[in-house]
């Protein structure tokens, strides 16, 4: 495995340190199954900058895992295929690699935290094996040097007692201490983007927060772009710089996190706002999207979004999906009524 | 751990207690039926009923339980004494025998005045050799079958190990046995063995029909795969599935995602996972290829414990039966205490209290 030892950021043809770490443009995946082919991810775009942390807000099954998964390159294949678009990291196209060169590029440079960390580690080896396993096939370390390395990193992550705790097993921590066993994981190898799969859902509130904190403080220390996987408004008020969130496969509406609160371009984004229950309309009934969101494999023509949109207008059903509008300078939204949806306040 | 190993432990004592009545009443009924098995010794002559007699008492088939049908011998009248609690029995056969056995560790005699530890000493090496062929057979050849099955599931191999494997698993041992026996020791072996090219290991060693004494490891290589057929079937297809169901695993993406080789991906991450049920069917496995040793061996003629055991049932002598299986059971209990044992080792979330 020499071939891994000292991962250089230079050895890739073509990278300009100068492009932005991290761009989407116009990505398509689908999953080719017995049913016909579900279209996961219909063109979708976003980048993000160093420092910054992109969040990207749906529902389950709108696409936002499997967009993750593509970046990462790690699509169950089959029956998942990524079928167009580019996914540049400093304006190299990952998808254009070799698998032996993209296999580099994770953990090293981009690197995903899991959504359930429970069984996202492996239940057989001890938390230092899974992560001094990063030092010794990426950097050549021996099981020492790793060993201690993976201590080190449990310490970044504020787990108490890290030098005996790096011998225990996956089950032997509690949800919020594995999370962050996932994030040491994450961070092992100083990765200059991170993409965080719904890094907070499968714990409690209270924890959710440390988890977020801890988050965003590594961001800071390490100036790492963070992509954050989300389908929680209240996650992402607080964490995120700019928003993408996404419907059917698509990114319907884009902007930066205090416009989309102050003013959804999009009804979907706004029936998100919407929904979201407040304490100073105790009592009255909660807002919510009435209908469910379409099966993949058959998603209405028009905007995707039609049929549950209280907008919707024969134009909405017809073909072409309404492409981004340019909303302001820096935002964009999917919907022929965007200018009614932000001024029906 | 270790107050988990005395619980087992002790569940050994009636499990060894049942199995030796079993064979106690089945060996009993046997001589209760067909008549003394000491007469064996006379073949066609009539012995002299003072001889007979003496013999008999000599080899212990003299208790008087022997002769009634459908007596258990565990209870006989007391020759002195009340007996038990003053109910005029005292302690039968049974006991007797129990007795020998675990507390002066006499396991008996067979017809010819033959010490069974002696017998047993001399078949075990048979038995064990073949036993070996026969697991690492299974092991080595299943697995491999099986992740290359699990791996490409659909594929040409998966189907090749599906179709095969139900193949073997419908084919009962003995039949296998006998058509490999006629075809491969004796039809194709006789081809070889015309040949002056081909070594004599190969052409009257390993494809011989029956065990050769002189090629002790060549000619068991192949009753131990068809010992070791039925399970490897098993085996194949349970690593199929296991493999099948951790590629998919959360911590398999985690691994791909932290950029390891596919070879690492699968070899360590998926393969470790998956194979926690497989040794677990290897262990319990053992105990059955003991029972499927005692067809095998017949079938080939291998001197060890199996045809030991065929051949003192068909002669009725019962403290070579009860004598040979005790120990067999034992053997048994002891590997699928390991194993258990082993599977706290595998699976570090099971603990045992």
């Amino acid at each position: 495995m020499s071939t891994d030892v000292n991962v250089k950021l230079d050895a890739l043809p073509g990278l300009d340190p100068k492009a932005l770490p991290l761009q989407v443009k116009n990505l398509q995946v689908e999953f080719r199954t017995r049913n016909g082919i579900a279209h996961a991810v219909n063109g979708v775009s976003f980048d993000v900058r160093a420092g910054e942390t992109r969040a990207i807000l749906g529902e389950s099954g709108c696409g936002k895992s499997v967009t993750a998964q593509a970046i990462m390159g790690i699509l169950d294949s089959p029956p998942g295929f990524v079928t167009g678009g580019e996914i540049l990291y400093r304006g190299v196209d990952l998808l254009k690699l070799p698998e032996s060169e993209r296999r580099k590029v994770r953990a090293n440079r981009i690197a995903m935290i899991f959504q359930d960390a429970l069984s996202a580690l492996n239940p057989v080896f001890t938390v230092g094996f899974q992560l001094g396993e990063l030092f010794r096939k990426h950097r050549g370390m021996s099981r020492q040097d790793a060993k201690a390395r993976s201590v080190e990193l449990l310490d970044l992550v504020k787990i108490p007692a890290a030098k005996q705790r790096v011998n225990d097993y996956p089950h032997q921590f509690s949800g919020g201490m594995r999370q962050r066993v996932m994030i040491a994981m994450a961070l092992a190898l100083d990765p200059e983007v991170l993409i965080a799969d719904e890094p907070t859902t499968a714990l409690d509130v209270t924890v959710q927060a440390q988890i977020m904190a801890l988050l965003a403080e590594l961001q800071r220390e390490r100036n790492m772009a963070l992509v954050l996987i989300t389908h929680d408004m209240g996650v992402v008020a607080d964490v995120a710089d700019r928003i993408s969130v996404m419907y059917a496969g698509r990114v319907i509406e884009e902007a930066g996190v205090h416009e989309i609160y102050a003013s959804p371009a999009h009804p979907y984004t706004k029936g998100l706002l919407e929904s979201i229950p407040r304490l100073d309309l105790k009592g009255q009934e909660l807002s919510a999207i009435k209908g469910l969101p379409p099966a993949l494999t058959n998603i209405p023509p028009g905007c995707a979004f039609n049929p549950r949109c209280r907008y919707a207008q024969d134009v909405c059903k017809q073909d072409p999906a309404p492409a981004l509008f340019q909303v302001s300078p820096s935002r964009t939204a999917a919907c022929h009524f965007w200018k009614e949806v932000k001024g029906d306040e | 751990m270790g107050r988990y190993v005395i619980r087992r432990l002790l569940q050994f004592i009636p499990t060894v207690l049942g199995t030796m009545f079993l064979l106690h009443y089945l060996t009993s009924l046997a001589i209760q039926f067909s008549g003394n098995p000491v007469r064996a010794l006379f073949g066609d002559r009539t012995p002299p009923p003072a001889l007979l007699q003496a013999v008999t008492e000599r080899l212990g088939y003299d208790d008087p339980c022997l002769g009634t049908r459908g007596d258990p011998c565990l209870f006989r009248p007391a020759e002195t004494g009340s007996g038990l609690f003053g109910s005029g029995y005292e302690l039968g056969l049974f006991f007797d025998r129990l007795a020998n056995i675990f507390f002066r560790f006499d396991f008996g005699i067979n017809l010819r005045q033959r010490e069974v530890t002696d017998l047993v000493a001399d078949a075990i090496p048979f038995t064990l050799k073949l036993l070996v062929i026969a697991i690492l057979f299974e092991a080595i050849v299943g697995i491999a079958a099986g992740v290359l099955a699990g791996l490409r599931n659909g594929s040409f191999t998966d189907y090749l190990v599906k179709i095969s494997t139900v193949f073997v698993i419908s084919v009962p041992i003995f039949v296998l046995g006998l058509v490999v026996r006629e075809f491969v020791g004796v039809k194709f072996g006789n081809v070889l063995r015309g040949q002056d090219w081909i070594p004599d290991v190969i052409s009257a060693g390993m494809f011989s029909p029956g065990f050769k004494a002189d090629y002790p490891w060549a000619s068991l290589i192949i009753p131990g795969m068809v010992l070791g057929a039925t399970s490897l079937a098993v085996t194949a297809r349970l690593t199929r599935t296991s493999i099948m169901e951790n590629i998919r695993a959360d911590y398999v993406r985690t691994a791909k995602a932290k950029g390891l080789a596919t070879k690492r991906v699968i070899g360590v991450h998926t393969l470790r996972n998956s194979l926690i049920p497989v040794i677990t069917f290897l262990g319990v496995d053992i105990g059955a290829a003991m029972a499927g040793a005692v067809v095998t061996e017949t079938i080939f003629n291998v001197p060890g414990i199996g045809r030991l055991v065929t051949m003192s049932a068909r002669t009725g002598e019962s403290s070579v039966v009860i004598g040979v299986v005790t120990m067999l059971v034992l053997v048994v209990l002891i590997a699928n205490l390991l194993v258990d044992l082993l599977y706290a080792v595998l699976d570090p979330r099971i603990r045992y209290e």
